[in-house]
C-alpha cells in the first residue's frame, strides 16, 4: 500500500527553516490500522498530509500502491484523492450549508456519480453510521458526534482503499468519542481498508495494533501484539 | 450539486449577496437612465432638426458662402404723396433667403452621386412688405419775416424766412418666410415636417400653380381661411391645405410650388436648397464628402453638423447627459465591480476551510473555481434585474414628468429655410436662430437592456475572477494548516 522512503519536509517560518518531517521511512500495508501519535508540532499532520496527496515532500518519495504521488501532477493528484483516500478531521469540516445527506454527496461529486445514485449512496452511508433520521439536517442541526459520523460516511462513501483521520475525536466528549472510535473500528473492519488515524488520546492509540510516534520529524513505529 | 450548493450559499450570505447585487444595481440603472434620457435627447434634437429638413433628409447641400454684394439689398422707394392725400403706397421685395442660390441643374448632379437615394431642390424666400403713407411736409413762412421787413441796400435778395411742418411717413412691414417647394417630390423638403391638417397638399401636376400651403400659426395671425387667397408680390395664390408642424415652428410661413418662387424671386432655375436622402443611413459622412469632392462650391451640411449647432437647455442637458452622467456611470460601475471583486475575495477568505475540505475530497480547482464564479454571477444577474428595474423605474419618471427644454438652432447657411424670422440687410448668410420647447422623453430600448444585461454578468464575472483566483490558488494543505 504505503512506501515512504526518505521523506523530508522543511518549510520556512519567518527566516527560520523547520524540518517538519526528517527523512521518514514507513511502510503501512493494505488494511493495516496504524495510529500516529507525537507532541504537537512533532510532524503527524505533516505526515498524515503527505499521505492523503495534500501536500508534497521536500525530499523523498510516497508511494501508493506504486505509484509516487510526490512526483504526481496536481491533477493527477487530486484524482487519487478523490478516488483512494478518505478524510476525516478533527474539526468535521462540513459544509454549513448542505444537508447532511448533500455533504455525504460531495465526496462523489469529483467522481460524476449521477445525482441520484449520488442520492442513494450518501443515504446508504449515513444509515450505516447511524444517520439515517438525519439526512436533512444542517450541521448546525447535529451534535458534534454526529457531525463526525456525518464526516465518515462522507469520508467513506466513495469506498477508499485509505482512510485518514486527523484526531476525529479532538473535539468530543468522552462517551461521545467511545462511540466515534467504534464506528471507525466497524468500518475499518466492514470494508477492509487502510486506516491511519492521528491522535494525542493515549487511550485511543493502546489499542492501536500499530503505532507510530513522531517527535522532532523523526518516527519509530511500535507493533502491538496485545490489540 | 452546482445549483444546490450556490443556493444555499446565497441564502446563507443573503446580506453580503444584497450589498454586492445593490452596487451593481446602481450602477446599471445609472447607465439606464443615462442612456435612455441620452437616448431622449436625441430624440429630442431629432424632432428639432426634424423641423429644419423635414422627414427623411440626411444631409442639405446649399451654396458656399460669398461675401454678399450691397446690390443685394432690398432698397424700397416711395414718392412722398402730398400731405392731404390719404393715398396708401406699398412695395414688396422678394429675397433669396441667405441670398445664395445654386443652379437648379445641381439638384440632378447631386442625384446622380454615390449613395444618393433621392435628392430635391427647395428655394427659400424672405418676403417683405412695406404698406402705408408717405407725406411731404409743408413750408410755413415766419410771419416776422414778411416782404416790408427788407434790410440792406437796394437791390439785395431775401430768401422768405419760415419752417417745413408736417410730412412724414406712416407705414407697417410685413415679414415673412416662402418656401418654393418641388411639387413632384412631396416625400422629401421641409413640408414634411408639417401634416396637412387642413385641405391638401400640392398635385404633382401644379408645378406652376398659382397655390399656397400656409402654415397654421400664420393663417390664424394673417386670419388667412382655406379656399381664400394670400398675395405675394402683386400675385393671388389660393389657398388649398394648411399645414400644422410636427414639432416646434414651421419652416415656411407659405409653401408655393417651386417654379412660382423662382419667379417671384427673379431666380429662375434657381434654388436654395437641396434635400438629399442618402441610400444607406450609415454611409452619410462618406456621401458628404462624395458630394463636396465632386460638386465644387457647395456646402454639405448633414444632421449630425446641425446637431452642433443646437443650443440651450436641450444642448446643455445633452451635454450634462453625455458627459457627467457617462463618467458617474463609468465611476459607479468601476466602483460597484471593485466592491464586488472585493466581497467575493473576502467571502472566499472566509471559506478557506470549507474549500480546503472540498479539494481536499478530490473536488479539482476548476470546480471550486467555478462554483465561486457562479455565486458571483448570479449575484451580478441579481444586481442586474434590481438595476434594470430601477433604471426603469427612472426613466419611467423622466418620461412622466416631461421636462420641457428649450433649443436655439442657428438656422445660418445650414439649408433650413429658416421659418419667419430673420431680418434683411443682414450678413451675407443669413443668422436667424429657431426656438424650439421640446418635452424631454427616456425612451428604454432593447439595446439598453442587452447592455444592461452585458454590465451585470461582467460584473459577477469580474467578482468571479477576484474569488475565483482566490479559489484557485488555495493549497489543501494550507487551507486545512490555517484552520488547526
Amino acid at each position: 500500500m504505503y512506501e515512504l522512503r526518505g521523506v523530508t519536509k522543511r518549510y520556512m517560518r519567518g527566516k527560520e527553516s523547520i524540518n517538519a518531517l526528517a527523512g521518514i521511512d514507513l511502510t503501512i500495508g493494505d488494511g493495516d490500522r496504524l495510529v500516529i501519535q507525537g507532541p504537537t508540532g512533532g510532524g503527524k499532520s505533516t505526515l498524515l498530509q503527505m499521505l492523503g496527496g495534500l501536500d508534497r515532500p521536500t525530499a523523498g518519495s510516497v508511494e501508493l500502491d506504486g505509484v509516487d504521488m510526490a512526483k504526481l501532477s496536481e491533477a493527477k493528484l487530486t484524482k487519487v484523492r478523490s478516488e483512494n483516500i478518505g478524510f476525516v478531521f478533527q474539526s468535521f469540516n462540513l459544509i454549513p450549508t448542505l444537508t447532511a445527506q448533500e455533504n455525504v454527496e460531495t465526496a462523489l461529486v469529483p467522481l460524476r456519480v449521477k445525482a441520484k445514485e449520488r442520492r442513494e449512496r450518501a443515504a446508504a452511508a449515513l444509515e450505516s453510521v447511524g444517520l439515517a433520521e438525519r439526512l436533512g439536517h444542517l450541521p448546525a442541526e447535529l451534535s458534534g458526534g454526529q457531525q463526525q459520523r456525518v464526516a465518515i460516511a462522507r469520508a467513506l462513501v466513495k469506498q477508499p482503499k485509505v482512510l485518514l483521520a486527523d484526531e476525529p475525536t479532538g473535539n468530543l466528549d468522552e462517551s461521545m468519542r467511545d462511540e466515534i472510535m467504534d464506528v471507525l473500528e466497524a468500518m475499518w473492519k466492514e470494508h477492509g481498508l487502510t486506516f491511519i488515524m492521528v491522535t494525542h488520546d493515549s487511550a485511543i492509540a493502546k489499542k492501536a495494533p500499530r503505532l507510530a510516534t513522531i517527535r522532532k520529524g523523526k518516527i519509530t513505529v511500535k507493533e502491538n501484539a496485545g490489540a | 450539486m452546482f445549483f444546490t450548493y450556490l443556493r444555499r450559499e446565497l441564502r446563507r450570505r443573503r446580506k453580503a449577496a444584497l450589498v454586492v447585487a445593490s452596487g451593481l444595481a446602481l450602477g446599471i440603472a445609472l447607465v439606464i437612465v443615462v442612456s435612455s434620457v441620452s437616448s431622449g435627447m436625441e430624440k429630442a434634437q431629432g424632432k428639432v432638426l426634424q423641423s429644419l429638413y423635414g422627414l427623411g433628409t440626411d444631409m442639405t447641400v446649399t451654396k458656399a458662402a460669398a461675401a454678399q454684394s450691397t446690390s443685394d439689398r432690398p432698397r424700397f422707394n416711395f414718392d412722398a404723396k402730398d400731405s392731404d392725400s390719404d393715398k396708401e403706397q406699398s412695395s414688396d421685395r422678394v429675397m433669396v433667403q441667405g441670398f445664395q442660390t445654386l443652379a437648379s441643374s445641381t439638384v440632378s448632379k447631386v442625384d446622380a452621386q454615390k449613395g444618393v437615394a433621392d435628392s430635391v431642390g427647395g428655394l427659400s424666400l424672405q418676403v417683405i412688405r412695406i404698406n402705408g403713407q408717405f407725406t411731404r411736409g409743408q413750408f410755413k413762412q415766419d410771419p416776422n419775416s414778411g416782404g416790408g421787413n427788407r434790410q440792406g441796400g437796394p437791390g439785395a435778395q431775401q430768401s422768405p424766412q419760415g419752417r417745413v411742418e408736417g410730412g412724414g411717413a406712416n407705414f407697417d412691414v410685413n415679414n415673412y418666410s416662402v418656401y418654393g417647394t418641388d411639387v413632384t417630390k412631396p416625400a422629401l423638403g421641409p413640408l414634411t415636417s408639417s401634416k396637412i391638417t387642413s385641405g391638401r397638399t400640392f398635385k404633382t401636376s401644379e408645378t406652376n400653380a398659382k397655390v399656397v400651403v400656409a402654415d397654421k400659426s400664420y393663417a390664424k395671425e394673417k386670419k388667412l381661411k382655406l379656399g381664400g387667397t394670400v398675395t405675394v408680390k402683386g400675385v393671388k395664390f389660393k389657398i388649398i391645405g394648411i399645414a400644422t408642424p410636427d414639432s416646434g415652428d414651421a419652416a415656411a410661413n407659405l409653401y408655393i410650388p417651386l417654379q412660382q418662387a423662382q419667379t417671384l424671386s427673379d431666380s429662375k432655375n434657381k434654388v436654395t436648397t437641396i434635400y438629399v436622402k442618402a441610400s444607406d443611413s450609415q454611409q452619410i459622412a462618406s456621401v458628404k464628402s462624395t458630394i463636396q469632392k465632386n460638386i465644387s462650391g457647395t456646402t454639405v451640411t448633414t444632421s449630425a453638423d446641425l446637431a452642433d449647432t443646437v443650443s440651450g437647455s436641450l444642448s446643455t442637458a445633452s451635454n450634462l447627459a453625455s458627459n457627467v452622467g457617462k463618467w458617474l456611470s463609468i465611476a459607479v460601475l468601476v466602483a460597484a465591480f471593485l466592491v464586488a471583486g472585493l466581497l467575493t475575495s473576502s467571502a472566499v477568505s472566509r471559506r478557506v476551510r470549507e474549500f480546503g475540505t472540498l479539494k481536499a475530497l478530490g473536488w479539482k480547482s476548476g470546480r471550486v473555481t467555478r462554483q465561486v464564479v457562479g455565486e458571483a454571477i448570479v449575484n451580478g444577474l441579481v444586481g442586474g434585474v434590481l438595476g434594470i428595474a430601477l433604471g426603469l423605474a427612472g426613466a419611467y419618471v423622466v418620461t412622466e414628468i416631461s421636462p420641457s427644454l428649450t433649443a436655439e438652432v442657428a438656422s445660418a447657411g445650414r439649408g433650413g429655410p429658416g421659418g419667419g424670422g430673420g431680418g434683411f440687410g443682414g450678413p451675407a448668410r443669413q443668422s436667424a436662430s429657431k426656438a424650439l420647447d421640446v418635452a424631454l422623453t427616456a425612451p428604454v430600448s432593447v439595446n439598453t437592456i442587452v447592455i444592461a444585461v452585458g454590465l451585470a454578468v461582467a460584473g459577477g464575472l469580474i467578482a468571479g475572477a477576484f474569488g475565483g483566483w482566490r479559489a484557485s490558488r488555495l493549497r489543501p494543505a494550507d487551507a486545512l494548516r490555517r484552520v488547526e
